[in-house]
């Protein structure tokens, strides 16, 4: 186990408002001292509610959550110390962006030059210099969200939380600030807890992320894990596409299996503990199976007739009917000439077994 | 061509309405000018002839001793009740306006109720309850009353502002260091103020045009204005009568014009 203390910790927490349906069960997450930690799910996964108990606004209905090591369940918001960002910005409309930001200073009594030069560091460093006497009503979008950001950090805070902050912004913008959130999260080495339900988000600017799904952690991983390999059939769909092959094991051989789906045997890498006989769910993602392989490449190989083909710019997706599956996917990238293949042709396919993972079918986990 | 005949008799019909919701007021006014003690215009006046035209009733009222303790009298029961019923009504809606709060509607309308019972009906229990308590015929009796009438449209207003009151602003307070209330001062009340302002202008008209609960509670010392007036009909007909009425129209105009302009500013405010 890593030796050094988390920086935040969720002990077997649970969050019900009505006592009957828990939005958080049982969450256990540890964030590590400067890690980017993002709470990524679909809305009502239970996600912001983790972040706004970490905030202290929610307390939770059993567990604990601990900041360095110590139990703030009696810790209210305001001596909590963390910066909260909030999606839609929530700045004070009738004070100036240098009063939004000297305000947690003030707050803290420190002195008028103190406070002067802090609120022009944090101006800097949001490269909003010069914007000090605006309204937040006289900034767009994305300079709001940059002074929220600014203030959430001037007092200099360990941890900063940001729940969806880049949700009201459009595309362009958004990748924007995802740089420059990243940037400053470099800069200050602080600790980010993010919640987004932005897989892209996620996977560019975390360092680890926390999917959620009914108010349970699926998965918690580095992005390149999550998507390589998933542990969860709601992992491996949420994020990135992927294919689902439904059938059971017919024989285990060390970590390959070999699957029936009904009218064809597939052999795939057996991640979950299944036995002869149990179901398993299969994915495959669409860029891992290849068109017309050489005969006797793949363990895997299948010919079906192409139902459906869309042209989608750098590549072409192909959906074939195979291995029980209406609806499977494949992905070839325009580089060929889409002329290659036609709607109503019949193509081999394939794919190699460990591309090819056996998990638990969702339904079975509780 | 637009229009036509419908068009000019609903056109008619509006100014007909306007005419007699507006003419008994507006006709107080000139009337109130007059140099006679009559309610009606005289020939000079007609001819507006100056000598026909007078401020002797703005001057009588002006050092009748009567007069002048209905308008202390007005001023310190209407001021007192007005902050009375902001404090009160302000807190109410800031209570009524969480969401985890039990039983939220059942508080709002007994809150509210006073604006729908008769005025006859609380005034003649306040009577009787005040008197128990040997609040009738006090001043401070007579400003419970007129709070307790006023503190529904601070409610009333101070909850239309909150609707637009964006919750995270204190959570960020809160996370930013603040307090309770630092944050209520510095970052709630200044963007709730023109609800409460405004709520605080109907309290004080409320309390200002009261004349039921006055005359079932107010002694010859609590009488305010409209009580003065009422006595000033019943007792010495006198056209000074309309130069106070004059005077409420001015003050009532003020009063709508500042509520309005208040209405705009938040309007503005939420827009941003």
């Amino acid at each position: 186990m890593n030796p050094e203390p988390a920086h935040v910790e969720f002990d077997g927490v649970s969050k019900s408002y009505d006592g009957v349906t828990e939005i958080v069960r049982d969450l256990n997450l540890a964030v590590r001292e400067g890690e980017f930690l993002t709470l990524l799910g679909p809305s009502g996964s239970g996600k912001t509610t983790c972040l706004m108990m970490l905030a202290g606004f929610e307390t939770p209905t059993s567990g604990t959550v601990l900041i360095g090591g110590r139990a703030v369940d009696d810790v209210p918001p305001r001596r909590r110390g963390i910066g909260v960002v909030f999606q839609n910005y929530a700045l004070f409309p009738h004070m100036t962006v240098g009063r939004n930001l000297s305000f947690p200073l003030e707050v803290r009594n420190l002195r008028q030059a103190d406070i002067r030069e802090r609120v022009q560091r944090a101006l800097r460093l949001v490269r909003l210099e010069g914007f000090e006497d605006r309204r937040p009503d006289a900034l767009s979008g994305g300079q709001q969200q940059r002074v929220a950001i600014a203030r959430a950090l001037v007092f200099e805070p360990s941890l900063v939380l940001m729940d969806e902050p880049l949700g009201a912004l459009d595309r362009r913008l958004r990748e924007e600030m995802q740089y420059e959130i990243r940037r400053i999260h470099r800069t200050l080495g602080v600790t980010i807890v993010y919640v987004t339900h932005d897989q892209q988000e996620a996977m560019a600017m975390s360092d680890r992320v926390a999917v959620f799904n009914g108010g349970r952690i699926q998965q918690v991983a580095p992005p390149e894990t999550l998507y390589e390999e998933p542990e969860r059939v709601f992992v491996a769909t949420f994020i990135g596409d992927n294919n689902l092959l439904h059938g059971r094991v017919l024989g285990v051989e060390q970590d390959i299996c070999t699957v029936d789906t009904g009218n064809d045997v597939v052999s795939a890498f057996l991640v979950a503990p299944r036995k002869v006989g149990d179901a398993v769910t299969l994915t495959i993602r669409p860029e891992r199976v290849a068109l017309a392989p050489t005969p006797g490449t793949f363990s895997n190989e299948f010919e079906a007739p192409i139902e459906d083909i869309a042209f989608l710019g750098d590549h072409l997706r192909v959906r074939l009917a195979v291995c029980g599956s209406a609806d499977f996917a494949i992905k070839i990238p325009n580089t060929v000439g889409h002329g290659a293949v036609l709607k109503g042709d019949h193509v081999r396919i394939g794919w190699t077994p460990t591309d090819c993972r056996a998990l638990t079918p969702d339904e079975e986990i509780a | 061509m637009k229009g036509g005949i419908g068009r000019n008799l609903y056109l008619a019909f509006c100014v007909a309405v306007f005419i007699f919701l507006i003419a008994p007021i507006l006709v107080v006014v000139p009337l109130s000018f007059n140099a006679e003690p009559y309610f009606t215009f005289t020939e000079g006046m007609l001819r507006l002839d100056p000598d026909a035209w007078s401020l002797r009733w703005y001057r009588s009222v002006a050092e009748d001793i009567e007069w002048r303790r209905a308008l202390v009298n007005s001023i310190v029961i209407g001021v007192c009740a007005t902050a009375l019923a902001t404090v009160l009504g302000t807190l109410a809606a800031l209570g009524l306006a969480n969401p985890a709060m039990y039983g939220r509607s059942l508080v709002m309308t007994l809150l509210i109720s006073p604006m729908v019972t008769p005025v006859i009906v609380s005034a003649a229990g306040m009577f009787f309850f005040y008197s128990s308590l040997g609040l009738a015929q006090t001043h401070v009796g007579l400003i419970l009353a007129h709070a307790a009438l006023g503190t529904p449209f601070v409610v009333i207003t101070v909850t239309a502002t909150l609707a637009g009151f964006d919750r995270n602003l204190m959570r960020v307070a809160a996370s930013l260091g603040a307090g309770p209330w630092r944050s209520f001062w510095r970052v709630q009340f200044p963007l709730i103020a023109p609800g409460v302002i405004s709520g605080a202008l109907f309290a004080f008209a409320t309390s200002f045009d009261e004349v039921v609960t006055v005359l079932f509670m107010g002694g010859l010392e609590q009488r305010t204005i409209p009580r003065q007036m009422w006595a000033g009909i019943r007792e010495q007909i006198s056209p000074a009568i309309l130069a106070v009425a004059t005077l409420l129209i001015a003050f009532a105009l003020f009063f709508m014009l500042t509520v309005e302009w208040l209405r705009r500013r938040s309007a503005r405010a939420a827009e941003a």
